[in-house]
């Protein structure tokens, strides 16, 4: 954890720099990636009381842990950028901007949701915010994500997709056809392995025999870098170099964030293929919102301004999990509604 | 004895070709392993190789013949110490395949019709209802049909592409791209690497973005590869997106068995792909049907599964010469009309539905064919009309029975016209196992017209 960033095509890409701290994030940018990494660690802690009270159902795979991965993300990416993503997909959508209630509701099957509950968590979208989802089957987003890199090229225009997926999907086999076709043609997609260690309940070691993901893009000379994925200025850092070189023609990169999830895969994993000293020790000394917390109260931030930002963020939370159990399911007639259109 | 140069078959499902140009003359000397010709066929042009040394003593089939048969011999070697006066000495098989070749005057009439591989026969006695009468027909391979309808397509909306394995550069695998990359460039015609789950999954991100493509399997057998991102992600999105995000794409190529291709190269997936909501299947048969339906399905904003069929690629038929040829889809067709029993079929299930009901014509029995052309939706209503009036029914197909295309149609007939039918529904389908290589095992897995008329003798008590 918290390697030093690398690249592994370093001259290339250019992107060789000292080790030690990321650039500085100014004030402005300290406090939005608090409030919004703040808003999906609340968001997902209340998905998860919702889920034990059997308000939302199925699969619910909660993102607490790797809030910087997505907000360091976003902070890099201009208005028309994509993103898409596997099904662990809260963070990402309300990253995109997507609305808390919205998700929510979709979470617990309600008509508000933004699938008219027809997606539930893994399956939710929002052409607005330019998310293509929230996908159910391990890899197929990368794919899907090369193509919206296409599509930028095929319009010339000079947008750029995010294409997430874990430690876990990078050993299927679609990740390295889209790999190869997106080198190939120079596509502008943004690779990023959010490796947080565990595909379900299979380490890293147990799975990949190549366990520096950043190197995985090699034999199709795509640039790779590790990132310490629980600092979010480390993640905006990279993320604008990666962002840089896709805008400019040069074809695709990956970055390879090294995270953690504190919480088991989805709701039903109890987790017991790692130490409960193993999660402790990252929530302690790595946390990505302490980071930040603790950056602005030694900037002389004062208590106050960061429990306002709290409360803010729980009143979004709360008022989502009201009209999540509130809103109405979907009407009956809804089961027969957008299989064409 | 002089040696029978014969017109060499040069793809699985090749019955003959045109000699485009002899490279040698007579009384040249020849090596093994020398380009005597080239020939022509409907994929490409290939040259042909001499296996045989001597002089070349007499060439019996001029350049610029078409449509000379598989087997035919085109010229004769003369082995050292033969000459001329040798060359009568053909063998007797071979003197037969001779009588067959076409006359050397045929030169100057190239081409020339190509009568036997007309589809459909001369059965079809229903006129296409989608087309004006006096409109102008002009006479195309399927083909054909299936590039005009793309190019037209793509003239007609930018954001219409094609990508596939081998559609640009090498004008198409079976050659149904040809000239595309020409007229519209690199950006809109796409050559891809042999990875199918990947370009599959790229075409369907391009479209959930709002492109158009047109993603070309060499076969669906390789579809097989990519069919989770065309069920998962292509099929499920409209639904999983309460209407949101759509996907309007096409993924076409040929389905089916093709010619002594065996097991993993021959496989109908009519029956997986009506399965899905979410997705439209359309196999056609006629060559107007597959230029105005493929037309549609590009059109369509859902995504479209259709279905080729190599053995139909070089049949030639009537298209109208419309502007704008479009044929909606869901919609089957009567192709010919009768009262006694109703055949049901679609793609090459119709080569064996209509010559069957040419030998029930001849028995007395009047069968009405239905070309379904769309699977998925399926036209209920056209087949449960027909059987209302027929009281009998028989499903023609070339996929598996089990949990096949004829097992829901005889359901449907059932369900909607128990009362009616004077018979149980028959099936006529290809046998439940793996596709054989040997040539007569082969033909024995198919289906074929004698099964059909048994069939529908065997529901009409005859």
């Amino acid at each position: 954890m918290a390697a030093p960033k690398k690249s592994v095509v370093a001259k290339e890409s250019g992107q060789e720099k000292a080790n030690g701290s990321p650039p500085e994030f100014t004030k402005a940018q300290e406090l939005a990636a608090l409030r919004d990494m703040l808003l999906i660690r609340r968001f997902e802690e209340k998905a998860g009381q919702l889920y034990g009270m059997g308000a939302i159902g199925g699969f619910c795979h909660l993102y607490i842990g790797q809030e910087a991965v997505v907000v360091g993300m976003q902070m890099a990416l201009k208005q028309g950028d994509q993103v898409i993503t596997g099904y662990r997909d809260h963070g990402h959508m309300l990253a995109c901007g997507m609305e808390a209630n919205g998700v929510m509701a979709e979470l617990t099957g309600r008509r508000g949701g933004y699938s008219k509950g027809k997606g539930g968590s893994m399956h939710m979208f929002s052409m607005e915010k330019n998310f293509y989802g929230g996908h159910g089957i391990v890899g197929a987003q990368v794919s899907l994500g090369t193509g919206l890199a296409f599509a930028n090229r095929y319009r010339g225009n000079d947008l750029v997709s995010v294409a997430y997926f874990g430690d876990g999907a990078s050993n299927q086999g679609q990740v390295y056809e889209s790999f190869n076709m997106a080198e190939l043609w120079k596509l502008p997609v943004i690779y990023v392995i959010e490796n947080n260690r565990y595909a379900m309940g299979t380490s890293v070691t147990r799975s990949s025999a190549q366990t520096d993901f950043s190197k995985r893009g090699i034999s199709f000379n795509i640039p790779g870098q590790q990132v310490d994925g629980m600092d979010v200025r480390a993640v905006k850092a990279a993320g604008d170099e990666a962002v840089a070189w896709c805008r400019a023609g040069k074809g695709p990169f990956i970055l390879e964030m090294q995270t953690y999830r504190y919480r088991g895969h989805s709701m039903s994993d109890p987790a017991k293929y790692r130490t409960r000293e193993e999660v402790e020790k990252i929530r302690t000394d790595q946390d990505p919102i302490e980071q930040v917390r603790n950056r602005l109260l030694a900037a002389k931030v004062s208590e106050q301004e960061l429990k306002a930002i709290d409360a803010e963020v729980r009143e979004i939370v709360n008022a989502s999990a009201d009209f999540a159990q509130r809103d109405p399911e979907p009407d009956p007639s809804e089961l027969w509604t957008d299989v064409y259109r | 004895m002089p040696i029978q140069v014969l017109m060499p078959a040069l793809s699985p499902t090749m019955e003959k070709g045109n000699l485009a140009k002899w490279l040698k003359k007579e009384g040249e000397t020849i090596k093994s392993g020398d380009v005597i010709a080239e020939i022509e066929t409907d994929k490409a042009t290939m040259e042909v190789e001499a296996t045989d040394e001597g002089t070349l003593g007499k060439i019996l089939i001029p350049e610029g013949t078409a449509d000379v048969a598989v087997n035919t011999p085109i010229a004769t070697i003369l082995a050292d110490g033969e000459s001329a006066a040798d060359l009568g000495k053909v063998s007797a098989p071979a003197a037969k395949a001779a009588e067959s070749a076409p006359p050397a005057e045929a030169k100057a009439e190239a081409p020339q019709p190509k009568a036997e591989a007309k589809a459909p026969p001369a059965a079809v006695v229903e006129p296409d209802p989608e087309v004006p009468a006096g409109t102008e027909m002009i006479t195309q391979t399927i083909r054909e049909a299936l590039r005009d309808a793309m190019a037209e397509e793509m003239r007609r909306d930018a954001d219409v592409f094609v990508m596939g394995e081998e559609v640009a550069e090498y004008q198409g695998a079976y050659k149904v791209t040809q000239g595309l990359l020409q007229e519209f460039g690199a950006r809109r015609v796409i050559d891809t690497p042999i990875t199918e789950h990947g370009f599959a999954g790229v075409g369907v991100g391009a479209a959930m973005s709002g492109l158009k493509p047109i993603v070309e399997f060499m076969t669906f057998n390789f579809a097989m590869q990519a069919i989770d991102q065309i069920i998962n992600s292509a099929a499920k999105t409209l639904y999983m997106s309460g209407g949101q995000m759509g996907c309007s794409i096409v993924f076409r190529g040929p389905n089916g068995a093709a010619a002594r291709v065996a097991a993993q190269h021959s496989q109908d997936y009519s029956a997986w792909y009506s399965q899905i909501p979410g997705l439209k299947v359309i196999a056609p048969f006629s060559a107007a049907d597959y230029k105005g339906l493929l037309k549609a399905a590009i059109r369509d904003p859902n995504p479209v599964i259709f279905l080729e069929n190599e053995v139909l690629y070089g049949h030639t038929g009537e298209v109208p010469k419309l502007d704008d040829y479009v044929i909606p889809i869901g919609k089957a067709r009567i192709v010919r009309s009768g009262k006694d029993v109703t055949l049901i079929s679609w793609s090459n299930g119709m080569t064996y539905a209509l010559k069957a009901a040419d030998e029930l014509a001849k028995e007395g029995i009047e069968a009405e064919v239905i070309d379904l052309r769309t699977l998925r939706p399926m036209d209920t209503e056209t087949i449960v009309a027909s059987v209302k009036k027929t009281g009998r029914a028989v499903t023609v197909e070339e996929g598996w029975q089990q949990s096949g295309v004829g097992a829901e149609i005889a359901a449907r007939i059932m369900e909607h016209a128990f009362d009616y039918l004077d018979a149980p529904v028959a099936r006529v389908s290809g046998k439940d196992v793996p596709m054989p290589y040997a040539a007569n095992l082969e033909k024995l897995a198919l289906p074929n017209v004698a099964e059909v008329v048994a069939a529908a003798k065997a529901v009409a008590y005859r």
